[in-house]
């Protein structure tokens, strides 16, 4: 069996399900270079017309918040219910609001 | 704090996840013992998805028409697919993808035992989707709902795909018995062949199968072997009859008091040998797949001598 060489980069691939939709995160696949890694992501996440756009990205350049997913990077927002409409109590005869 | 009290710290947060059925992302704390559990079992899956391409792949040449042809590159292709969602979910556990392929390349990870079965007529290509893509939609939907995240949504592109897969394969047998005498004949030989094979796709019995309580706690598994295959038999015997065979097991009942069918006992000793090497077909499979991954070394390394150069040339 011949070595296995060093492998390629793995990208982070977004499909835009839709016009109107943002582009959503849908797995990994591993390519040589970025050209490549757009026509292996049209391959194996989009065979059943899933999306009319694609993003490909070297999952080494994206930045993340926080090595577990309960970072207190956001225990700001978690006490600051004033920012949320149902903090406010409008009387039942306010119409429109 | 002590490390101790620590790791009891981190294994309450992550009781408390699986508590509130809510899903463990790549990057939380997980015990050692749930990580490498679901890599096993991820990895076996997309094994048996790249092993999977090959009985029916052998038939691509030989389709009886252009329309078959043409359905069978797409499951096959999807098979692939299937595979790289599955190794892309792996890999999120901090396992290369050049591990995997070496732990199948060298035998020691598994794939399912069902493709050490050779494919002897087309009517196999029918038989395959309907039974053996049918247990694995059974195996595969509740794992929709498996406790580890990337697990799970790949599961659930798969179920999307399966359904197109078993629905070409029960068309294909109903095809066949609309045909002649000698069509149902292949289609009645295959089905007789695939019965039992396929049963024992959901794995040894409950009482031997030691891991499965752990996976079910941790929310890896939702439910038993048995609690499957007692599921996959009460959906197929309606669709059996209304495709006309006959299914090869004559403890096969209906049990009203249960509300379930009753069905013979699996060889199980069958299925030791076939796991452990002695199956019609597994140094065929395995010489197959070490041969494609050797042919297509050169595909590899140029288009990666291609990426090195474009990237010196500042594109």
């Amino acid at each position: 069996m011949s070595e296995i060489r060093a492998e390629w980069p793995l990208y982070e691939v977004f499909v835009r399900g839709k016009r109107g939709l943002n582009h959503v995160h849908v797995g990994s696949l591993h390519a040589p270079d970025d050209a490549m890694a757009l026509r292996h992501a049209r391959d194996v996440y989009t065979r059943r017309n899933e999306g009319v756009s694609l993003w490909v990205v070297r999952s080494d350049a994206i930045t993340a918040s926080s090595p577990d997913e309960k970072d207190p990077l956001f225990a700001p927002s978690g006490d600051k219910v004033y920012r949320h409409p149902t903090f406010y109590e409008i009387p039942e005869n306010v119409p429109h609001m | 704090m002590t490390a101790t009290a620590d790791e009891a710290e981190l294994v309450a947060d992550f009781e408390a996840i699986l508590g509130r059925h809510d899903r463990i992302e790549p990057r939380d704390w997980m015990p050692e013992r749930y990580r490498r559990t679901l890599v096993r079992q991820i990895a076996q899956h997309a094994h048996s998805e790249i092993i999977g391409m090959q009985p029916e792949g052998a038939w691509i040449t030989r389709a009886p028409s252009l329309r078959r042809k043409a359905i069978l590159l797409a499951k096959v292709q999807d098979e692939a697919g299937h595979g790289l969602y599955l190794y892309s979910a792996c890999e999120t556990l901090g396992v290369s993808r050049q591990e995997l392929t070496e732990l199948l390349l060298s035998g020691r990870q598994k794939y399912s035992s069902i493709f050490n079965y050779p494919t002897l007529s087309y009517a196999d290509v029918g038989t395959i989707g309907w039974l053996v893509d049918g247990a694995a939609i059974c195996n595969q939907v509740p794992l929709c709902r498996t406790s580890y995240g990337p697990y799970g949504r790949a599961m659930i592109r798969i179920c999307k795909e399966e359904s197109f897969h078993q629905r070409q394969g029960y068309e294909l047998l109903m095809t066949m018995q609309r045909g002649t005498d000698e069509q149902r004949a292949m289609v009645q030989e295959s089905v007789d062949r695939f019965w039992w094979p396929s049963l024992m796709m959901f794995g040894p019995p409950d009482s031997q199968s030691p891991n499965t309580a752990q996976s079910m706690a941790w929310g890896i598994k939702r439910d038993t072997n048995d609690e499957l295959r007692q599921k996959f038999v009460d959906m197929t015997v309606p669709q059996a009859e209304a495709l006309g065979v006959t299914l090869p097991d004559p403890e096969l009942a209906w049990n009203a008091e249960r509300g379930h069918y009753d069905f013979g006992e699996p060889d199980w000793d069958e299925l030791t040998a076939v796991i452990s090497g002695d199956g019609p077909c597994n140094a065929q499979r395995m010489a197959h797949r070490r041969r494609a991954h050797e042919d297509g070394a050169w595909v590899r390394e140029a288009a990666t001598a291609f990426a090195a150069r474009t990237s010196e040339d500042g594109r």
